[in-house]
């Protein structure tokens, strides 16, 4: 009996230990990622190509999801909000909270689950196949010609992508409230306006996408780079891309808004 | 043709921020450049908020700086940013007001009929505090108990 405790407690320290390693390695993975950076931007046309596979081949389910997503806010608050007779404040509901919160978390979990791990498995297949190997036979640094350009085209995109998921879910909001249910569009727009400051709410939303994108695309990449070279390696990592990544993204979440939207 | 689609995709990225801020936001917000400070006490502030608008017949002329708590007179201590071309005379009234029954609190502007009118930094001397409903009802219901007792 007693051995077994000691084997348990053992368990609890060997993946205490591991836990710690893998987080040192990934922040050494990111630094080196950053540091090879210069050879991206000297050779733009690799972030280009990564830019339309992470950036534009997204574009279809983030302004979908947007439109939708502003839509049922859109019904959801007119039902709210008419009990209290203040229907007119619908588009102030629905701006605040696409801009605020739902545009740059929901698109940053979208994107996790769609540009993230189609990264990770690439990267992934990538070393199991030895083509990482090959190129540094090559003196090649894969680190440079393969994972900063899909780096930096996940941080260009993020932002992007989580303004236009806002533009679109306002434009749901507008479509719902104003053109369906029939609240006067002069005060939708009026008070919308009045409401939503370019620095406090907008800035801080870019922000905050732009932190998801970090987050999102290094989690991605260190899981495939770190993938075991087989099938089952390249599978887990991916479930472990999405699942860890929507994870940082909502303690993050939270951490920025505590920071950004303390009171007044 | 790969840039071609990169290339839109950007312009469409950067095309929903503009509209966030010209559309959605309020961008035209008044910048420190063309703004003047003046100050109020006020007994009691009520709810009022930083970033309050601050309105003269209804129109918005300005912000709500900042708020202080001003501990030799036990006042609040209001900085109001008021847009440069809109002048003040000197015995304006400011008052803190609600907007409709749950709306949110801002600072109305009276204008007086002085010649003078106020310059950047100065203090407001007529002002009137926010209504705090408990002490309404205890005014009311304390009027009420007096005029029970006259009857009698």
């Amino acid at each position: 009996m007693p051995e077994r405790a000691a084997i348990s407690v053992r368990r609890i320290g060997h993946v205490t230990v591991e836990g710690v390693l893998r987080l040192g390695y990934a922040a050494r993975f990111i630094a080196l990622t950053l540091l090879h950076s210069g050879t991206s931007f000297r050779r733009l046309r690799l972030v280009i190509r990564e830019l339309y596979f992470t950036g534009v081949l997204s574009l279809i389910i983030i302004v979908v999801s947007g439109l939708f997503v502003g839509m049922v806010l859109g019904f959801q608050g007119f039902q709210t909000l008419q009990t209290y007779g203040s229907e007119s404040a619908l588009g102030v509901l629905v701006a605040l909270s696409l801009v605020r919160e739902l545009g740059p978390v929901v698109s940053a979990l979208l994107f996790a689950s769609r540009a993230g791990s189609a990264m990770t498995a690439e990267i992934g297949l990538m070393k199991a196949t030895e083509q990482l190997s090959a190129m540094e036979m090559m003196a090649v640094d894969p680190i440079a010609r393969v994972v900063a350009p899909r780096f930096w085209a996940g941080v260009i995109s993020m932002p992007l992508l989580a303004a236009m998921f806002s533009a679109m879910g306002v434009f749901g909001g507008y479509l719902v409230g104003v053109v369906l249910i029939g609240v006067d569009e002069g005060s939708f727009w009026s008070q919308m306006q009045n409401a939503v400051d370019f620095r406090e709410d907008i800035v801080n939303g870019v922000i905050k996408s732009f932190v998801f994108g970090i987050a999102v695309t290094s989690i991605a990449l260190f899981e495939g780079y770190d993938a075991p070279p087989t099938a089952e390696g390249v599978s887990g990592a991916t479930t472990r891309t999405v699942v860890t990544s929507s994870l940082a993204i909502l303690g993050l979440d939270f951490i920025l808004t505590s920071f950004m939207f303390r009171g007044a | 043709m790969l840039d071609l689609w990169v290339g839109l995709f950007v312009c469409a990225g950067i095309g929903a921020l503009l509209v966030l801020a010209l559309k959605v936001g309020n961008m035209s917000g008044f910048s420190a450049a063309d703004t003047y400070q003046l100050y109020a006490n006020f007994d009691n502030i009520g709810g009022l908020k930083p970033r309050a608008p601050v309105k003269s017949a209804g129109v918005v002329v300005g912000r709500v700086a900042e708020i202080t708590f001003n501990n030799d007179r036990f006042t609040a201590r209001v900085a109001l940013r008021i847009e440069k071309n809109f002048k003040f005379p000197t015995d304006t009234t400011a008052s803190i007001l609600t907007s409709g029954l749950l709306g949110e609190q801002y600072v109305g502007l009276e204008g007086g009929g002085d010649d003078k009118t106020l310059a950047p930094g100065d203090t407001l001397k007529l002002t009137q505090s926010a209504v705090v409903l408990e002490k309404l009802i205890s005014q009311f219901l304390y009027s009420k108990a007096a005029e029970g007792d006259s009857k009698k």
